[in-house]
């Protein structure tokens, strides 16, 4: 199965990634690659194995409704932000 | 539209009544300052892991098994990938191709017309944060604030199977009660509770295929869902009617100019890139888990409003104004239950409290159930005519006193007794004598000048059938024993 260029760049688009002409034209090769490993795994017929989504069994573990205390101080949850205003992450405008 | 029918599914998002987050322990409260109910996993921060809230879980089955849909023993959550300001860790932990309910129903009525609609299936997501697009002095800007992030929300899909703006809101109306009743959620849509998308699109009347859909988000009101499907409904067939295909496409609705705009190309926006959600393992439920759940489902609207007409005797108006809303029904049963009389209680209800009852109050009414109840026992008794208690209402109302309180506090009383009648009857026979000797030559109409004048005697206390067998007993001669009623 032959991955095209634009496949390439679609999926880096959908990423927020950027690829000079040199590493799209490498990732189209090693992303084929993959693809015809997998075309090989689809000889095999799996329609009554259930699919492996974890490498962990058993059932998520729950948290009872309880306000907990890790929520920061507003201070501490803006230190990281790119800049702020007003008590509000700033980010460029989006619309 | 000629010739066309419209198809419509709605895609609902209801925020659910905990208060931790869905995957941590911050807080839910609404209202609170920008970013002080945050914390390293709702914000996204490298390394911290979500754990699941078991009462989202709990309320999300309730409402599932409110809607006849089935719970799944074991559903999937998955991570939905896009880019947004809102979103910090860059995908939503939703669910995908195994939602915790599937399958369900709801019955929508509509111009007297009740259906059956199908809902495809019910699952947990956490919401995002809030954002807000300035443009000023400041330069162009979005500030976002992460409270609301990670808030837990269900996701109802309906089937695309109503066919008329109308319908749509009858289908959400009944959806918010059912949310309401069960607890899981306050349907409040001006509050951003409870967020609809709907899905439209149009075809030839007897085609089977559904033709090309848009998407509208956006839409915070009841009003807005039924406005932006009438815009969205006619243009479309504006398009098909001069040989325009519609483009599958996703239309932001804007309130204020009465139309919806294209937001962007469905193709790429929807390239979401589910996968299972790595930080979480499958959702594994036991049945008597689940069974649990659903013994604690309440009455439901439908099943109440029912039971209102066919035990209680409500005419079926009455009992779908009293189960429009959870808290009133409650409020109805208790006095009705301390009266024994479902009817006087509803008459009640239905004209006092309701018009007293401030527009909106969710579960706030003017006088408490027991007092009312006391009131309308009191009026039975005969102690305070059915005139007098609405007043006596109106000051329980503004002050909040039992029913006896305000009752003697405004000096009502009935009179009931039948020597203290007759005296007031005589002397209102020797204030009229010219009256009397009337009524006596023939002019029986003047009995209920008499009687009036009985009234105004006693401003409005008189007991009126003792006052009436009193007046009689003296004009006519007639005793009807010592009836005191």
């Amino acid at each position: 199965m032959s991955v095209t260029r634009s496949d390439v760049e679609h999926a880096a688009r959908l990423c927020r990634l950027e690829f000079s002409p040199d590493e799209l034209e490498t990732l189209r090769g090693e992303l084929g690659r993959i693809l015809e490993y997998v075309e090989k795994l689809r000889e095999l017929d799996v329609t009554e194995v259930e699919p492996t989504l974890y490498g962990l069994a058993g059932s998520t573990p729950l948290r009872e409704d309880v306000p907990g205390e890790d929520t920061l101080a507003r201070e501490d949850a803006l230190a990281g932000a790119p800049d702020e205003e007003n008590g509000h992450f700033k980010v460029p405008g989006v619309l | 539209m000629k010739g066309f029918e419209s198809v419509i599914g709605l895609e609902i998002h209801a925020q659910l009544l905990t208060r931790s987050k869905l995957f941590c322990g911050c807080g839910t409260g609404f209202g609170a300052e920008p970013n002080t109910q945050v914390c390293p996993v709702c914000l996204g921060l490298p390394g911290a892991l979500p754990v699941l809230n078991r009462r989202a879980v709990e309320l999300a089955v309730l409402v599932g098994e409110a809607l006849h849909a089935h719970t799944n023993t074991s559903s999937v959550f998955a991570r939905k990938n896009y880019f947004y300001p809102d979103l910090p860790k860059n995908y939503q932990i939703s669910q995908f191709d195994r939602p915790l309910c599937s399958g369900g129903h709801l019955y929508v009525s509509d111009g007297g017309k009740r259906r059956r609609v199908r809902v495809t299936r019910v699952h947990l997501e956490e919401d995002a944060g809030k954002s807000v697009h300035l443009d000023d002095a400041g330069g162009r800007r979005t500030l976002v604030d992460f409270n609301r992030c990670g808030v837990p929300l269900i996701e109802i899909v309906t089937e695309p199977e109503l066919r008329s703006p109308s319908e749509a809101h009858a289908l959400l109306k009944a959806l918010k009660q059912i949310l309401e009743y069960t607890g899981a959620s306050s349907g409040n849509m001006e509050e951003g509770g409870l967020r609809c998308d709907v899905n439209v699109s149009l075809r030839r009347v007897g085609e089977r295929a559904l033709g090309s859909k848009t998407e509208i988000k956006n839409l915070n009101s009841f009003r807005n869902v039924e406005r932006a499907l009438e815009y969205e409904i006619e243009r479309q067939a504006g398009l098909l009617a001069g040989g325009t295909a519609v483009l599958n496409e996703t239309l932001m609705w804007d309130a204020g100019r009465d139309r919806a705009v294209s937001m962007r190309s469905k193709e790429e926006a929807h390239d979401y890139r589910y996968f299972p959600e790595p930080d979480l393992l499958r959702l594994e439920l036991k049945g008597d888990w689940i069974d649990d759940v659903k013994s604690r489902l309440p009455e439901l609207p439908e099943a109440r409003e029912s039971r209102f007409v066919e035990s209680l005797g409500l005419p079926p108006y009455d009992a779908a104004v009293l189960c429009g809303r959870r808290a009133l029904a409650d409020y109805f049963e208790e006095v009705a239950r301390l009266t024994g009389e479902p009817k006087s209680a509803s008459n009640w209800i239905m004209t006092e409290v309701l018009r007293t009852a401030k527009e909106g109050a969710t579960d706030e009414f003017p006088v408490t159930a027991a007092n009312l109840a006391d009131l309308l026992t009191l009026v039975r008794s005969g102690r305070i005519s059915g005139k007098m208690a609405k007043d006596v209402f109106a000051r329980m109302a503004g002050t909040g006193e039992t029913a006896d309180d305000a009752v003697s506090r405004m000096g009502l009383r009935q009179v009931t007794d039948v020597r203290e009648m007759r005296t007031i009857v005589d002397a209102v026979l020797s204030e009229n004598p010219k009256s009397v000797a009337d009524y006596a030559r023939g002019k029986k109409k003047l009995f209920g000048f008499l009687m009036g004048r009985i009234m105004e005697k006693t401003a409005g206390q008189a007991s009126p059938t003792l006052a009436e067998s009193v007046l009689r007993e003296r004009l006519e001669g007639v005793r009807e024993g010592d009836a005191n009623t």
